[in-house]
């Protein structure tokens, strides 16, 4: 395992070139724009204005560069993986690790961004939804950094299998509102914190956690965590003396990967590649794969691809990963996939799980199970690419939150009762049986489940 | 279902138009399709307007109705989790305008959208329908839904807010038909126990404005007392939460019936 010395921060992510999307209005093609009640419209066009004032205010980006750097740590190291790349037909694997950032995910990137901006137009009260508890443990964080209210919103299934992160939360001093209305997780989560927004409008700013949402959400949270790919694009260069011939990434609504993605989209080479959480297959209609399974309609403020049924109704997702367990996906994502310069393809649970296991035991890092959709398609990637080809990967978050889920997934610590949290997982895999030793490389395929 | 084709329809703001004459304002009462069942939905509207309801708001089932507070959820659930789907609401349009109101769908924008827009539009106005009002579909977003309440002689609800500013208030009076929609506070649906002068200050904007479309008032109206508070400054009065809850408390149609009476005595108080 070799680690890149660290690059000079890439001062002023924010003022680089943006994507020609999404137009004045927020619209990324046929997709995004904005379907909220009337009563928000106000707050986001006061967001939209104070945000544009806000990225080209040279006291602002000095601010935001000296969070990242002093505070999260930033720039987050490049890692070559040669023993997980083994697996991997052979390509050679560079890990982007967001998973060392303060929190342990790149959700940071984003919530400081936000919490500078609330500053900023004057609001004291934060609040933000939650699916993992990774965007609220940042955001209570940025909420203790600078002094502000903070009240996420975690829907109750959520609570109970991500318990950790509620706990951090609390000791952050955020008060948590588990939600217990619909499919009592993200989606509902996300439905409460409208609510909650659309009444305190006037005090109280939504620090909305990925890609999705109204307009200036999604081009607003890609801008704060394009700085992901600007640094990856860089280091790669410098180390390697040329572009990735693919960038891979989760996507739920997509945060993290359209953070890595966006310095790459110019780059015509360069594959950019998003992987959906699968849960027990698309085929079986137990999945999060908007794009891949779902049709254009409109959640939570934006068009873009969705689960739904024949009568518009949202469908409940499923995914081992509660990060991933979200039935939209942010607009910008539908966009890159209709006009073909990104993919989208599904992950399994049973194929994140042997991915997660992979990289624990060949490279000691445990990443979170929404990272490990990543993982598990550069195994896929790479053996179709074979021996040449260079993969970046974007290990968008730590897996110290996942212990517990995966400790039920591989039968590990049997000795203790399983929580509610470990329902699925105990459902989906290997209940009390051990696993067995870790394969080589010839004989380990993620297909089969024999990783473990 | 199959829809009779071309039933009578009469448009919003003829109705509203029509109280006003009275001297009153009008009552708008909101019901969701399908909670607790579709049939007894339907029972409830008819005694809605039976009450004296001058229009029904027909409320579309939505899994994720960001803008209502829980006891709309609470019904409206059920009815997801039941299949409640368009045909269900335009048997309901048809009985509402049998009954002599004049029926109005209330709808977030996937439901209708996933339809189809147009055969929405074709399909509510061979049932009867007077329009729509989509509460999380704003003008700037509304291009289909324009033109096709335009080719279909449909009216278009869209919402105002007290945080709207002047221009946006301007702009979408002028893309309302039928009247427009004053959200009275800044929140979710749910009965309160005062209405507030936001909501005159709100209805005062929005007729300054400079148009003679209606002005009906929602969000917090549960009894004829607050009805007739409302009624004194708006065209007409929306009541949603309070309906429903008589149907979340076992009520039933008759439940709904003596609040209507209740409202309708409300709206004509001098």
């Amino acid at each position: 395992m070799t680690t890149t010395a660290p690059v000079p921060p890439p001062d002023a992510s924010l003022l680089r070139p943006r994507p020609e999307w999404p137009d004045a209005t927020g619209h990324f093609g046929r997709f995004g724009g904005r379907f909220v009640p009337e009563a928000l419209i106000a707050a986001l066009d006061d967001l939209t204005e104070a945000y544009e004032a806000m990225r080209v205010d040279p006291v602002f980006l000095a601010e935001f560069e000296r969070l990242h750097r002093d505070y999260t740590g930033r720039p987050s190291p490049i890692t070559e993986v040669p023993r997980f790349a083994e697996h991997c037909g052979g390509a050679r694997v560079l890990l982007k690790r967001e998973d060392l950032n303060h929190t342990g995910s790149h959700k940071i990137n984003n919530v400081l961004g936000q919490a500078l901006l609330t500053q900023r137009i004057g609001k004291k009260r934060v609040i933000a939804e939650t699916g993992a508890g990774q965007h609220g443990v940042a955001t209570a964080t940025a909420a203790a950094l600078l002094g502000l209210e903070c009240v996420v919103y975690m829907g109750e299934e959520d609570t109970r299998r991500q318990a950790l992160n509620v706990a951090r939360m609390r000791l952050l001093g955020a008060e948590v509102v588990p939600v217990t209305t619909g499919s009592r997780t993200l989606k509902d989560a996300i439905n409460e914190a409208f609510r909650d927004w659309v009444t305190n409008v006037g005090t109280t700013n939504y620090v909305f956690g990925t890609v999705a949402g109204p307009h200036p959400f999604p081009a607003m949270v890609r801008d704060f965590q394009r700085v992901i790919g600007d640094e990856a694009r860089a280091q790669v260069l410098q180390r390697e003396g040329r572009l990735p011939d693919a960038v891979l990434a989760c996507v739920g609504g997509g945060s993290n990967a359209i953070g890595i993605f966006t310095a790459f989209v110019p780059d015509a080479d360069v594959r950019l590649v998003g992987l959906e959480a699968g849960g027990d297959g698309v085929e079986t209609g137990r999945h999060a794969s908007s794009i891949t399974g779902g049709e254009p309609g409109v959640l939570h403020g934006a068009r873009s691809y969705l689960l739904q049924d024949a009568n518009g109704q949202t469908v409940e997702s499923h995914s081992i990963s509660a990060g991933l367990d979200y039935p939209g996906v942010g607009p910008e994502h539908s966009y890159l996939n209709d006009i073909g310069r990104a993919e989208y393809r599904p992950v399994t649970d049973s194929q994140a799980m042997e991915a997660f296991a992979l990289l624990c035991r060949t490279e000691g890092i445990i990443p979170a199970i929404e990272s490990a959709h990543a993982l598990a398609g550069a195994v896929e990637l790479g053996r179709e690419l074979g021996p040449d080809a260079l993969l970046l990967v974007n290990l968008s978050g730590r897996g110290d939150k996942d212990v517990e889920t995966a400790s039920a997934w591989f039968g590990l610590g049997r000795d203790t009762a399983p929580t509610d949290g470990d329902e699925r997982a105990v459902e989906a895999g290997r209940g009390g049986d051990p696993g067995a030793p870790l394969g080589d490389a010839g004989t380990t395929t993620v297909q089969d489940g024999d990783a473990l | 279902m199959t829809v009779p084709p071309n039933r009578p329809r009469t448009g919003l703001a003829e109705r509203i138009g029509a109280a006003r004459a009275e001297g009153r304002s009008a009552l708008i009462a909101y019901l969701p399709v399908g909670y607790p069942d579709v049939p007894t939905s339907i029972e409830a509207m008819v005694a809605a307007v039976e009450g004296g309801a001058d229009v029904v708001e027909i409320g579309v089932p939505y899994s994720d109705p960001g803008m209502d507070g829980p006891t709309i959820q609470e019904a409206v659930d059920v009815a997801v989790r039941a299949g409640t789907g368009m045909a269900d609401v335009l048997a309901a349009v048809a009985a509402v305008a049998d009954a002599g109101a004049v029926p109005v769908v209330m709808s977030y924008w996937n439901p209708i959208e996933r339809y189809g827009v147009e055969r929405f539009a074709t399909d509510l106005a061979a049932a009867g329908g007077a329009g729509a009002i989509t509460p999380d579909l704003i003008p700037d977003e509304a291009g289909e839904w324009i033109s096709a309440s335009d080719a279909a002689g449909l009216d278009r609800v869209f919402l105002v807010a007290p945080s709207s500013t002047d221009t946006r208030l301007a702009a979408t009076v002028q893309a309302c038909r039928g009247f427009v929609y004053a959200a009275s506070t800044m929140g979710v649906t749910g009965t309160r126990a005062t209405v507030g002068d936001t909501a005159q200050v709100l209805v005062d904007r929005t007729r300054g404005v400079g148009s003679d479309v209606p002005v009906c008032v929602g969000l917090g109206v549960s009894d004829g007392d607050q009805a007739a508070e409302v009624a004194a400054f708006a065209d007409g009065v929306i009541v949603g939460s309070a309906y429903v809850r008589q149907l979340l408390d076992g009520h039933g149609a008759e439940g709904v019936r003596r609040l209507s009476e209740d409202l309708a005595a409300g709206v004509r108080r001098r």
